[in-house]
């Protein structure tokens, strides 16, 4: 397990430090360092002196070993428009995305599953049918596009939620949250089912798709010949073994719901991270669009390996398997 | 499985391709899918015949026509059937021309992605080794991160434009071809025919793309199918966002994006109609894939 870990911990810094290349060669070398790093409203006499103050005279391996060492720090640059460091930006919008993404996951979860094991149960019932016929709208439905179309049901025509931004904060137990006040939760409620409703769909499918795998399995049957109860059978026997693939998606699911957070946000004016990017890109906030893509890509390097992890605890074949380095 | 409908002529021996095509008209769902596609891809080719209006054509446009509700007519005796948007453009001709641009940018970035992604998956399959590694360790890298992620990484730091979002659109989706490729190729490769290529002493290049790649491409058109949906869908949704494509050439999520600001004051339609146009579009290609899917994947033979 240790081993494991160790490789996998390894894997995960020779990632990181790829994507650091691209990104910093994307940015940095590919448009003008000059622009992305001096305001344009500098004169040509600031300018000279903020090239050299940034040592863009340097050959280019200095000026990435610069920038890795100062990212480590955590010091990726000054947004031009905030005037803040790019990363306190980042940090203070993070905390938006995650509550969105976090109620996503939940809502498609106690939707998904559910549904899921009933139409992998019963696969000729009509409901069933119903159900895979939704998650295939479900999958189909851009998410933008849907969003509009629920401002425009349940803001515009019937007024019974708002559309736009994030509601009151409350603290609750040394935590900050929208979620519990009452104004932030008919707030989240709008944007939360938007970014979910994909994700629902591909839950009902994998369970359905495990559940009917699983059917049919020795082990089923044996537990049925056994004399087990219909609920144990299923609720133990069954969903165990569903388990391991929901684990991987939900994992990278949480990653795809950051991301796609991006759409879901500017819909919704809600004011987190994604939001901050396209903004940012509108108005070529380099260091900020930095700094997002390095956080974005750590947070998903660690989702990656937690769900790594927790793979092979509940699937102890994983373990066994040699894992190539 | 019906009996043979044309028995009687004697011509008609059952191909591969007309065993598929009856294998697929079984599912009355499909059927319809593949019925509307056909009619959506006709009316994005010959949109500029049939749309009533050329909606780039500005002396067309009057702006005291400008978001006419759906049925509403025009000064010269034209009806707007789904009203007309900000610039007094006809909505019906806007979608059309946008599902043009839609389905072009989403059709032409698939079949490059698959080019690029089965050269790279037939070469590591073939190759073996460090090349192997190499790229499929990319793949993988690739895959850990979501397609809307990568695609706004590459156009922040590429700029806007057609050939850029087209080349997003690849590099993002040549993963999944070249994954499954490799997945087949590795198959192929024990098998004795390529043996008996090898044994002939033919050129590994005509090998490859001679006798390996065809026996690879049923699971290439699955993949490819759904691979053009979600290109249109990514597409519109960074369209939408601002940073796809840019206004000179308007596609459907562009449209959609035009009429967000006029929602929250109860115009729906100039938002609405596109969606829709999206929609049917993406989830016809979606009911074809998955019709495909079954009828070219042996495993699900009963």
């Amino acid at each position: 397990m240790t081993v494991f870990m160790v490789r996998r911990l390894m894997q995960s810094v020779v990632v990181l430090l790829l994507m650091s290349v691209i990104v910093f060669l994307g940015v940095f070398a590919i448009g003008n360092p000059v622009d992305i790093l001096i305001s344009p409203d500098a004169d040509q006499i600031e300018r000279e002196r903020a090239i050299r103050a940034l040592g863009l005279d340097r050959p280019i391996w200095e000026q990435y070993f610069v920038f890795l060492v100062n990212a480590a720090r955590g010091d990726l640059g000054r947004s031009f428009v905030f005037n803040e460091p790019a990363l306190r930006l980042i940090f203070e919008r993070m905390p938006a995305t995650l509550e969105l993404a976090g109620t996503a996951v939940v809502i498609s979860l106690v939707v998904g599953i559910p549904l899921g094991l009933y139409a992998g149960l019963k696969p000729q019932a009509a409901t069933s049918k119903g159900i895979m016929a939704g998650s295939i709208v479900g999958f189909s439905l851009p998410t933008f596009w849907q969003g509009l179309m629920f401002i425009m049901v349940f803001a515009v025509m019937l007024g019974w939620l708002p559309s736009t931004g994030r509601g009151q904060v409350g603290t609750f137990l040394g935590l900050k949250s929208s979620l519990f006040t009452r104004d932030g939760l008919a707030h989240v409620i709008l944007p939360a089912v938007n970014l979910a409703l994909g994700n629902t769909a591909l839950i009902i499918r994998l369970t359905r798709a495990g559940v009917r795998e699983t059917l049919l399995q020795d082990y089923i049957k044996f537990a049925r010949a056994k004399g087990l109860s219909n609920r144990r059978v299923v609720g133990v026997h069954v969903f165990r073994n569903i388990l391991i693939p929901l684990v991987t998606v939900i994992g990278l699911e949480i990653g795809g719901l950051i991301a796609f957070a991006v759409v879901t946000e500017s819909i919704f004016a809600w004011p987190g991270m994604g939001k901050l990017i396209i903004d940012s890109i509108n108005q070529l906030d380099r260091p900020v669009i930095v700094a997002y893509l390095m956080m974005i890509v750590l947070l998903f390097i660690a989702i990656n390996l937690i769900v790594d992890i927790l793979y092979s605890v509940i699937d102890p074949r994983v373990r066994l398997q040699d894992v190539k380095g | 499985m019906s009996a043979p409908i044309a028995a009687d002529l004697p011509a008609k021996v059952e191909t591969p391709f007309r065993r598929l095509a009856s294998e697929f008209v079984e599912d009355p769902l499909a059927v319809i899918g593949a019925v509307v596609l056909a009619i959506i891809l006709l009316v994005a080719i010959f949109a500029p015949l049939i749309s009533p209006q050329n909606p780039y054509d500005l002396s067309k446009l009057d702006i005291l026509e400008s978001r006419l509700p759906p049925g509403a007519k025009s000064m010269d005796g034209m009806t707007f059937w789904l009203g007309t948007d900000g610039q007094g453009r006809d909505m019906l001709s806007g979608i059309f021309y946008g599902l043009r641009t839609s389905l072009a940018v989403g059709v032409f970035s698939g079949i490059c992605a698959m080019a690029v992604g089965m050269a790279a998956g037939l070469v590591a399959a073939y190759l073996g080794g460090r090349t192997e590694t190499l790229i499929m360790r990319l793949v993988d890298l690739q895959l850990s991160f979501p397609t809307i992620l990568i695609a706004l990484i590459l156009l922040a730091v590429l700029g806007q434009g057609v050939g850029k979002i087209i080349l997003a659109l690849v590099i993002v989706q040549w993963a999944y071809y070249a994954r499954t490729i490799r997945g087949t190729a590795l198959v192929e490769r024990r098998r004795e025919y390529v043996e008996a290529a090898v044994c002939l002493g033919l050129s590994q290049p005509r090998i490859i793309f001679n006798h390996i790649l065809p026996n690879c491409m049923p699971p290439m058109i699955v993949i490819g199918t759904v691979q053009v949906a979600s290109a249109i869908a990514l597409e519109a949704t960074l369209s939408f966002l601002g940073i796809g494509l840019p206004i000179t050439e308007p596609s459907l999520g562009l449209l959609i994006a035009n009429g967000f600001e006029y929602l929250l004051s109860g115009r729906y339609w100039i938002s609405f109609f596109p969606g829709i146009a999206l929609l049917v579009t993406i989830v016809s290609i979606n009911l074809v894939g998955d019709q495909l899917r079954d009828v070219l994947n042996p495993r699900l033979k009963r």
